[in-house]
């Protein structure tokens, strides 16, 4: 039977439940953070004082916070900046990873002045390294996303490198050369398209590091101003309620672990699929 | 073996130089003046030119860096603006609980995390092994201060087995210490024990189809012995890699779990500095957090050579 090649990704891909179900998680979340201002029961900043601190009811399914506002409306506006962020940092770490990765592997002379950076921002902890490079840049969404792409670059372009290192010692590379194609190309054309599948996979696992991270960065008061609902914004501003309400903290920390967990089991899944000496076996 | 030892210190060397010269030059990308700063609202105009020249911010940028260096390989860190005395004292005041944090979460993550992953390599896709992997998923993915906030909740503010926050008096006993430390640890061992069942899991699983094993296990030995002997102690170089580099990046990873159990450590000491743009303070701090993880690192390649003779120097 004749089946074309997206159907076969999709069934190779799927065929731990898991990951399907993870996948479809993670569809429903990015689909009520699109469509949040016609899915969210009520306004994410409407104020009501006599409704503050309202346990999980029939009015409002999680509860409200302490300015009274609904947290299911929050949580699904706060999936906007949340996984806005997160997706913004892994489109630029994978931009600039992978040239770099490409540039380090091909040219020998460049390998070892940008693999010593990498080193270096390495030897820092993620967290740490984010805080500092906000507090020097400001804390605005868009610095936080600059900060995390700092932090994030350095581990694609070591999957990168070591990918490319591999295949320009391959014989179509030696031929495409052979043949006269120009650098540019053999980077951009031959080798690249033979790295996409270890950095898509990166890409899942970056994205479920970067909204950790976005959380925490948040939590501690250096990341996107409290006034927009994030996640994490969510749950600095309710940490000092969480005696009497538990529900305010404990929710939007449910949304994390969900939208995390669920990148990273399709992460999983794509890296089974995409590694060549585990395809066999499938 | 002097030869690699000698090289592996010269990149550590270089590593910190590039940390020390990103952590320089970044810092000064932040906005405004520093001695305007540190000098407040109130300072005048030659109040802050006298400052500028007593830190030798007069002088030309790379002037600044190369005295900057100076300094830092003396061991000097600086002045902190806010705490009136030199970083370092500052770091080493805080260095306790961030020490023994460390050491206790990565302690509880290696005693959850090597048994989990030992038993879900030998009984490979077994129930065992699917509810191993999938809780060290789910372990990776739970952001540390949200279980610390769940944790509080549960343990000290509803049950009262342990404090709710802080390190307890100046002088307090250690035993006292070890209750306030218990929560934090507890968290950061699971949220890090994630990784650890991985590398063990897949470390086990590549030496138990080794050659060797068949022949134990042809010569009669017990089970457990050919998977507790033979194996693991194969299969240690990786699992060892692993557990020191957790304790290498919670001395500065731990900033978010100490912040939510107001433990007064190093991250504690960061997170204030940053909100009052103590820059000395947080350039020390990276630059202490950098040199301990470059010299674990360095600590782990030469125990690779007590573990394992193959692997010489």
């Amino acid at each position: 039977m004749e089946q074309s090649p997206l159907l076969l990704f999709f069934r190779r891909m799927f065929r731990r439940k898991l990951v399907l179900i993870a996948f479809l998680v993670l569809c429903v979340i990015m689909l009520m953070a699109l469509l949040a201002p016609w899915v969210a029961p009520y306004e994410p900043t409407a104020i009501k004082v006599i409704r503050r601190l309202k346990p999980p009811g029939e009015l409002n399914w999680l509860g409200t916070d302490e300015f009274g506002r609904d947290i299911l409306s929050r949580i699904i506006y706060g999936a906007r900046a949340s996984l806005g962020i997160g997706f913004a940092v892994v489109l630029v770490s994978m931009t600039f990873g992978t040239l770099f990765g490409l540039l380090a592997g091909y040219f020998r002379s460049l390998d070892g002045l940008v693999m010593r950076v990498v080193d270096a921002l390495m030897a820092l902890p993620d967290i740490l390294l984010a805080i500092f490079l906000v507090a020097v840049l400001g804390a605005s969404a868009f610095n936080v996303v600059l900060a995390l792409s700092i932090v994030y670059t350095p581990r694609v372009i070591r999957v990168v490198r070591a990918s490319t290192l591999v295949i320009r010692e391959l014989p179509f590379v030696e031929a495409a050369r052979a043949l006269g194609v120009s650098t540019r190309r053999i980077l951009s054309v031959h080798i690249l398209l033979n790295v996409a599948s270890p950095v898509l996979v990166q890409a899942t696992f970056i994205f479920a590091y970067a909204v950790l991270a976005e959380a925490g960065l948040s939590f501690l008061g250096a990341g996107v101003p409290p006034e927009l609902p994030t996640w994490g914004t969510m749950i600095a501003s309710g940490q000092q309620y969480a005696d009497q309400a538990f529900w305010v903290v404990l929710f939007p920390g449910l949304a994390i672990v969900l939208a995390a967990l669920s990148l990273q089991v399709v992460g999983d899944g794509l890296r089974d699929m995409l590694d060549p000496k585990l395809r066999k076996a499938l | 073996m002097w030869l690699k030892l000698g090289r592996r210190l010269g990149s550590l060397i270089i590593v910190m130089f590039l940390v020390a010269t990103m952590v320089f030059f970044l810092t000064r990308l932040a906005p405004g003046d520093p001695a305007a700063l540190m000098l407040g609202d109130q300072a005048t105009a030659e109040d802050i030119a006298r400052l500028r020249q007593v830190y030798g911010l007069d002088k030309p940028i790379l002037v600044q860096f190369l005295l900057w260096l100076k300094e830092i390989a003396t061991g000097n860190l600086g002045q902190s603006i806010f705490l009136q005395r030199p970083v370092i004292q500052a770091i080493a005041e805080r260095a306790e609980p961030t020490f023994f944090l460390a050491l206790f979460s990565v302690s509880v993550a290696a005693l959850v995390g090597i048994p989990a992953g030992i038993a879900s390599a030998v009984w490979r896709g077994r129930l065992v092994d699917q509810i191993v992997s999938g809780l060290a998923m789910l372990a990776a993915n739970i952001p540390s201060f949200w279980l610390g906030l769940i944790f509080i909740q549960l343990f000290a503010v509803r049950l009262g087995w342990f404090p709710v926050a802080g390190y307890g008096e100046p002088g307090a006993p250690f035993m006292e210490r070890i209750l306030h430390l218990a929560l934090p640890a507890t968290v950061l061992g699971i949220v890090n024990s994630a990784l650890i069942v991985r590398f063990t899991r897949a470390s086990m699983l590549d030496v138990l189809s080794d050659d060797y094993i068949r022949t134990a296990r042809s010569k009669g030995l017990s089970e457990a012995r050919v998977v507790l002997r033979h194996a693991f102690g194969n299969a240690l170089v990786p699992i060892i890699t692993v557990v020191g580099l957790t304790a290498a990046l919670l001395v500065g990873g731990a900033i978010v779990t100490e912040t939510v159990f107001g433990l007064p450590g190093i991250g504690n000491l960061v997170v204030s500095a940053v909100l009052r743009r103590d820059y000395p303070v947080i350039q020390g701090a990276l630059i202490v957090v950098a040199g301990i993880y470059v010299l674990i690192n360095l600590l782990i390649d030469i125990i690779y050579t007590f573990v394992d003779p193959r692997v010489r120097y």
